[in-house]
This record gives structure tokens, sequence and C-alpha cells, in this order.
């Protein structure tokens, strides 16, 4: 049997942590290998010990059967090692071609040669079919298009194993559906795959075999064929997994958020969100459905007065919201889960219990006199930890050196414990694992039950037909229908999405 | 980015490595390194005199270095120290002139003046970035010339008349203590040294203690997630400007009001509020560090004064020796890299 990549009894230790315990990894040529594990179960650990980012305390990594000593990303590099990270590496103003060439630019004399950077470039693009504009700005394209970029700069670099930290978890349903074609060019074109997701479907879809991690330990490869999705889940959370989350059905009662005839610009100055109107009542949640870019952001930011608004109005009970300021509209009674954890989210530089009380750290009892509390900060970090099951080695862990889904469980921790009238979670499960997806959603119906108001934003279908009392279809910045998950399907959310009016629906969104 | 552990080597081994290229400098230009060390040292702390004069000397390194490391904790890149600090000399020395009162109300009042102008001129870089996002390197560099020109005019035409330095100020408003030069056989040390580490004490109440401390260090690492958090970012932006001119004015009131007792016309920067650059950079920006490099500068330079006299190796010799430190903190990634080989190696 031919192994490209053999990783082999790896351990790699952080301080009060040991990530990766003895595990093994063998990657065949032209396969594509998923590695699946629960959030903080270290598979990042494991890709960025393989891409030189980390040194192992034990084990051997062998490429192609030679034993290797990786020590930096350059190494990775040559041995023909790329990896697309989750959060991408590049230079917003620069083009898209100068980003790939960074660093091993074409010379002619002493300038470069841009003209066959360019032609190099696009060259590559058209082989594995990735349609990427050479002369654009990052800055300009689409978050789908930048991880092309990534892809590329990976090619452009001569990489024959391709490593996926979390590709899917930024992307759309239709830009995953791209992605996975470009997978299998990848494949034809004879390279190999790591790839990690948390979404099981996905595994069962595109890939060939799966090494799964638990707690830092390997616990099992196996092939894809024959496994179940209820399977690999049971696997890698060692129980039994459901997938559907159980709810009554809701009973909403007054208005707690209305929103009338609401604009706003975007970044550019362009209308966003153009007279949208809706209302959320106590005890329901909201799903808003949409393809990215059709005012969700802006909505959400005007909402919690992170952008100002040009005209109409957003009432929290009554109360005109619109001319708040944040931290006046938090007061007020609203949570907010936001999109992007590292940009808004946290203080990656603060520890985790500081960021548990980013909101409330003036309040008391974590304040007396403008003097911090720290004992009371720690003690609320401390029972948040333990209730969201946030795997840390305790509330000092700076929020930077927690895995990805552990911060976001931090987050939506944080936000959930303020117990607002009114939640928002803008893509609350991104990035979660199925058991910490299963918990979030089960919290977030507890609100609702709880006579709290939940606006749920996702990308996601599932999510959204699951866990929403009713369904709003965002498109162009206006709610162009409201649907009720029980008697709609994912082919009729599709298209409202893509801007088929219904016309009942049309007549009726401000309900 | 860095672990503790090398938070602390880092600057350690930096120093280590100055004073080490600093003795193959005086190798190489014929001293003996020995010699050259011991003089410096003898210079700095031989006895008591030179005790107290560098003690005297890293009070307001300590000050100055305060300034930077608490601007630089929210963000912020305070070049503007040096004016701040001669705009809080100033103000010291003027307001110890112009009122006869008891020495309780007087002192506090001259200090409090130079805290005062030091905030004031930090002040204008604070809202420009706050209300323009105008960058406040450039707005304090140019404060600093118009601190040094307007402090001169100040100095010649209003408070003196038409000489280079105004009078002393009365013992009521000074920090000069009999008792401490004594102690030290007549050095110029005086009260200062006290109020410095005071300071050092209220930056790290302020910044670790306090929930106005706690917004500062957020916006200092992550403006966005401070505006989600509701905190207010651009008035946090001119707070942290306003304390940093005040740790710098507290600066030039020391010399005003202790080393000096008066004010005078300078030709050129005093250089001490360029220092608190090295000094917050050597110190790491956290208050323990700040004191802990002042007073290695405070020895460095101070020594540097008699090494000559005593062994011939010429005073230069420290400025190379601290650009060489400076050089090896401010490219830490080199140390931070060698020393995990060196972790590996070991294994
Ligand atoms: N730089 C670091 N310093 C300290 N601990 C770390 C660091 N990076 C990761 N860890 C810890 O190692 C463990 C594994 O983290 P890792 O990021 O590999 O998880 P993961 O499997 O990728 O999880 P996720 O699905 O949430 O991204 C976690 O407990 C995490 O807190
Ligand atoms: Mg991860």
């Amino acid at each position: 049997m031919e192994y490209v990549i053999e990783m082999l009894n790896i351990r790699k230790e952080f301080p009060g942590i040991v990530a990766n315990d003895n595990i093994t990894l063998q990657l065949k040529k032209g396969e594509i290998h998923a590695l699946l594990g629960e959030n903080g179960a270290g598979k990042s650990t494991l890709m960025n010990v393989l891409f030189g980012l980390y040194q192992p305390e034990q084990g051997e990594i062998k490429v192609k059967g030679k034993k290797v000593n990786i020590t930096n990303p350059n190494i990775a590099n040559d041995l023909g090692i790329g990896m697309v990270h989750q959060h991408f590496m590049l230079v917003d103003p620069f083009t898209v071609t100068e980003n790939i060439v960074l660093g091993m630019e074409p010379k002619k004399g002493v300038t470069i040669d841009m003209k066959k950077a360019v032609k190099d470039v696009k060259e590559i693009s058209d082989r594995y079919g990735l349609k990427v504009d050479p002369n654009a700005k990052i800055a300009e394209i689409s978050v789908g298009m930048q991880q092309r970029v990534e892809i590329l700069k990976t090619l452009y670099r001569g990489a024959e194993i391709l490593i996926f930290d979390e590709p899917t978890a930024v992307l759309t349903p239709q830009e995953i559906k791209e992605l996975t074609q470009i997978f299998k060019t990848l494949i034809s074109e004879g390279k190999s795959i790591i790839l990690i997701t948390h979404k099981l479907k996905e595994i069962i879809e595109v890939c060939d075999r799966v090494t799964v991690i638990r707690k830092g330990v390997g616990i099992d490869t196996l092939d894809v064929e024959g496994t179940t999705p209820n399977e690999l889940a049971s696997l890698m959370v060692g129980r039994e997994v459901l997938f559907r989350t159980e709810k009554k059905t809701a009973v909403p009662k007054e208005a707690v958020l209305e929103i009338t005839k609401l604009n706003v610009k975007d970044a550019r100055g362009v209308n966003a969100v153009k007279d949208l109107s809706i209302t959320l009542r106590a005890g329901e949640i909201v799903g808003i459905a949409g393809v990215d870019g059709n005012g969700q952001s802006e909505l959400i930011e005007a909402i919690t007065g992170l952008r100002k608004i040009s005209s109409g109005s957003i009432k929290l009970s009554g109360k005109e919201l619109s001319s708040l300021k944040p931290r006046k509209i938090t007061e007020a009674g609203i949570g907010h889960i936001p999109q992007d954890r590292h940009k808004h989210g946290l203080v990656l530089d603060f520890p985790i219990g500081e960021n548990m009380v980013l909101q409330t750290y003036y309040q008391t009892p974590f304040s007396k006199m403008s003097m911090l509390n720290n004992k009371e900060i720690n003690k609320k970090a401390k029972k948040l930890i333990a209730e969201f099951d946030v795997r840390t080695p305790s509330e000092y862990t700076e929020a930077r050196a927690l895995s990805g889904g552990n911060q976001q469980k931090a987050i939506i921790g944080r936000e959930v414990d303020r117990d607002p009238d009114l939640l928002i979670a803008a893509q609350p499960t991104r990035g979660l694992d199925v058991g910490a997806i299963e918990f979030i959603h089960q919290r977030l119906i507890d609100q609702r039950d709880k006579g709290k108001a939940v606006l749920l934003l996702s990308f996601e279908l599932d999510e959204i037909m699951n866990v929403s009392d009713r369904i709003a279809v965002i498109y162009e910045g206006n709610i162009i229908a409201i649907v009720d998950p029980k008697e709609t399907t994912e082919q009729e959310l599709g298209l409202l999405m893509a801007g088929s009016k219904r016309k009942e629906a049309g007549e009726d969104t401000h309900v | 980015m860095f672990n503790r552990v090398q938070k602390i080597l880092i600057p350690v081994i930096s120093v280590i490595l100055g004073l080490i290229i600093g003795a193959i400098v005086m190798i190489i230009s014929g001293f003996n390194p020995l010699e050259g060390y011991s003089a410096l040292l003898k210079g700095a702390v031989g006895d008591s005199f030179y005790l107290g004069e560098t003690i005297r000397q890293i009070t307001p390194y300590i000050f100055a270095g305060l300034a930077v490391a608490f601007a630089f904790r929210t963000g912020l890149f305070n070049i503007g120290v040096e004016g701040q600090l001669l705009v809080g000399w100033i103000a010291s020395v003027w307001v110890g002139l112009a009122f006869d009162l008891p020495k309780v109300i007087h002192l506090p009042m001259s200090i409090l003046a130079g805290a005062a102008a030091g905030a004031l001129w930090a002040f204008v870089p604070g809202i420009l970035k706050a209300r323009f996002r105008v960058h406040e390197v450039i707005v304090t560099i140019m404060m600093n010339y118009i601190a040094l020109h307007l402090v001169n005019h100040l100095v010649r035409y209003v408070i003196s008349d038409q000489q280079n330095t105004t009078e002393r100020v009365p013992e009521t408003a000074s920090l000069k203590s009999p008792f401490l030069e004594t102690l030290t056989e007549f050095s110029t040390m005086h009260f200062g040294i006290f109020l410095a580490l005071a300071g050092a004490i209220i930056f790290w109440l302020i910044l670790e203690k306090t929930t106005a401390g706690f917004e500062l260090r957020s916006v200092g690492f992550n403006q966005h997630a401070s505006e989600y958090a509701g905190m207010n970012v651009n008035r946090n932006i001119v707070f942290s400007m306003v304390i940093s001119g005040a740790f710098a004015g507290l600066g030039g009131a020391m010399e005003g009001l202790g080393t000096f007792g008066y004010a005078f016309i300078h030709s050129a920067f005093s250089g001490v509020g360029f220092d608190g650059i090295a000094v917050a950079l050597l110190g790491g920006n956290v208050a323990i560090g700040v004191v802990l490099a002042a007073a290695l500068f405070g020895i460095l330079k101070q020594g540097a004064l008699i090494m000559p006299i005593e062994s011939g190796v010429p005073t230069e010799l420290v400025e190379i020796v601290i650009a060489i430190i400076i050089f090896f903190v401010a490219s830490s990634y080199i140390i931070a890299y060698v020393l995990q080989r060196f972790k590996k190696g070991a294994k």
C-alpha cells in the first residue's frame, strides 16, 4: 500500500493539555481523507504539526515513505504540502495574482514579471476549474473566491497534498457544491487531500476514508463506504446523537422586535436593506434565510447599533433603538452572537474569563466602585465554561488558545446567559461539532420556551428548517416571504431565496 | 504570541547580548572590557553619590516609559512624550514661581500642573485621532516641535526677562530633599523617585484593576470587539492619550521641580522622551518591566559619564550597547526562534 503521508504516533502538548496523544494518520495517494472529531479534539493541531507550524513532542512524519523533519511551513511547501487555513492569510489591497506569487515572484532581471505571473495563475486556475480573475483585488471578491485564491496559492507552490481546515464553514451551499467539484478535479490531477469538517454529510459525499479522533486520541480509521452519519457521530462523540432537535409548537406572545420600513446602506454606500419590515414576538424563533450578501449582515448590524440606519424604525418592546449606541441597545435587552467570532465576538488576547464579561464588566457584581472584581468574573466564567462545555485548561487561558469551536461555545454561553429579550444568533453553530450543535439548538429553543424572541441567521437550510418557528426569506434587502417550516420544502426555500416571489406570502410580509 | 517565559527571557537575553557585543567592541578598539564595565558599574552605583545620581536619572525614565507603555496598551503610539514632558516641565516651574503658598498645597499643585500640561498636550493628538482618524504618530511628532519652541519662548519672554533660564522655584514648590542629599554625599537625588514608583503602581492599578483599564486594554487589542461590546472606542483613545501625557508631564515636573529646580532654553530635545520608547519596549509595556528597564537605562547612562575617566572607554560605547539591546528586543522573533530550537535540541 502506498501512503503519501504518514503521521505516526504524534504527540503534541500545550500548557495544561495534551492536544494530540499518540495519533496516527495515513494518507493514500489520490484519496480524500476526512479528519473528524469534536471541538477541541485536536484536529487543527495535528494539521499544524504536519504543516510545520507546531513541533510534536513525539512521533514521526513520513512523506512518501521517507522520514522527514518539518520544522517550518517552508519545509512543508518544499515537500509538496499545502494548507488552506480556516482564517485566510491574504493581503487585502493586493490583487489575486500578487497574493499568489508573493514570496516567489517570477523575475525579469530585477523586476517582477507580472505578465508571466498573471499568465501562470490563469493557467493553473483554468486547469483546476477555479474560475478566478487574476487581476481582481482581494478586498473586492467573495469569501468563496478568496478561498480559491488560497487553494491557488498552494497549487502555485507545487502542492501535491492539500490540507483543508473547515473549508465549508464559511461557504454558502452553492459555494460548497462548487468546492466539492474542485476537490474532484484536484484528485483527478493526482493530488491527495486531507479535509477537516464537522459536516458528516460532506464526509459521506466526498471522502474515501475518515480518521476519527476524540479528546486528542485516535479512535479509528475507516472506509466511508458503508458508514452512516449516525455511526460517525457516535464514534466521535462517544454516545448516540439525535439529529433532529425536539421542540414543542411555539406560543408566540406580544411583539418584541418591530422593524418598519428600515433602510440601511452598506460599507460602499449602496442600499443593502430596503424598506424592510418584520415583527418578532416573544416565544418564537424567526429564521432568516437568504443567499449571502442580501442585506443580512447590514440588518443585524443596524439592530445592534453597529451600523447607522438611513431611515425607518427599530423598536424593542416599544422602545425606539435606532439612534442608540451599542451599549444602550445591549442594556435594553439584546444579545448578539456575531457572525465573525474573531473580529467581533472575542478579544483573543484576553483570557476566557474577561471575555465572558465583555459587555457586563462594569456592572455588579463584576465591578465595584469602578474596580474589577476578578473573583466574581472568574466565578462567572467557571460556571459558563462548565454549563456550555467550553473545553479549556482554565478560565485564565487566552481565548486565542482555544479551538475554533470552543471559542464559539464561549460566545454563545456569554450571550445566552445574559438572558436577553431578543437573542440574535448569526450562524451560531458555524464550526461546531454535531454534539455541540444539538446542544446549542436546544439552548435556543429553551430561550424561546422561556418567552424570549430569537432571530436566527443561517446559511444552512437544515438549521433554519429545524430550529425556526417561522422563516423569513430575505432577498435584495427585503423580506420577500414568510413561510412556515412545517409547510415548506428546501426546494421552495431555494427558489424563494433566488428571488422568485410567492404571491400570497409576498403580500403578507408584515406579520 | 509569546508565552510568559519568553516574555521575560527575551529582554533579559537581549541585555546580555548587548553587553557581550559591547565587550567585543571594546576589545576591538583596544580596551579591556572588564575594566570598562567595572568602571561603568562604579560610576553608576559605586558609592552613595553615584547611586544618588543614578536614581535621579532613573526617575524621568520611569515616567517617560510609563507614558509610552500606557498609550501602547491601548494600541496607540505616543511619540510625543518628549514634547509632553517639556510642557509638563515648564508648567510645573511656572506654577512653582507664580504662587506663594504653604508647601503642602504648593508642591502638589505644581506637580499636578505638570501632569495637566502633559495631558493637555497629548489630548490634541488624541482628539484628532478619535474625531478625524489623523494618525497620532504624525501629530505627536509635530507637537514635539511646537512644545520645544513654545517652551523656549515662555522661558525667554514670559517667565523670565530675556534670560536663558527661569529663576529657581521656591522651597515650597521644590522636590529637593536636603535629607536625601546628605544621605548621598550631596548628589542631586530628590523625592521624585518615590513619585515615579507610585506612578508605576498607579499604572498597574488603572490597567489591570479598574473597569476603565479593562476598556483600554480591550480597545488596544480589538477595536471591533470593543465596539460590539458597547465600549466607546473614541473616548478610550482620547482617555488613553490624556493619561499617557499626564505621565510624561509628571516626568517633566520631576526635572523642573527636582533635578534642576528651574526651566531653561533647550537648544534641542532632551532625549528622555524618546528614550521612553526604548524603556517601554524593553519593559514589555508592563509597570514592573518599565521600572526595571528604566533602572537599567539610568545605570548605563550615569555610568557612562565616569567610564572614560576611569578606564578610557568613550561614553559612546553605552549608546552602542543600548542600541544593540533595543535591536534584539525589537527583533525578538530571532531570539524566540533560537529559544525554540534550543528547547528542541535539549530533548
Ligand atoms: N496555541 C495553543 N496554546 C494552547 N492550547 C492550544 C493551542 N492551540 C490549541 N490548543 C488546545 O489544544 C486542543 C486542541 O485544539 P484544536 O484547535 O486542535 O482543536 P480542533 O479539533 O481543531 O477543534 P475545532 O473543531 O473546535 O476547531 C484544545 O483544547 C485547545 O484549547
Ligand atoms: Mg480547528
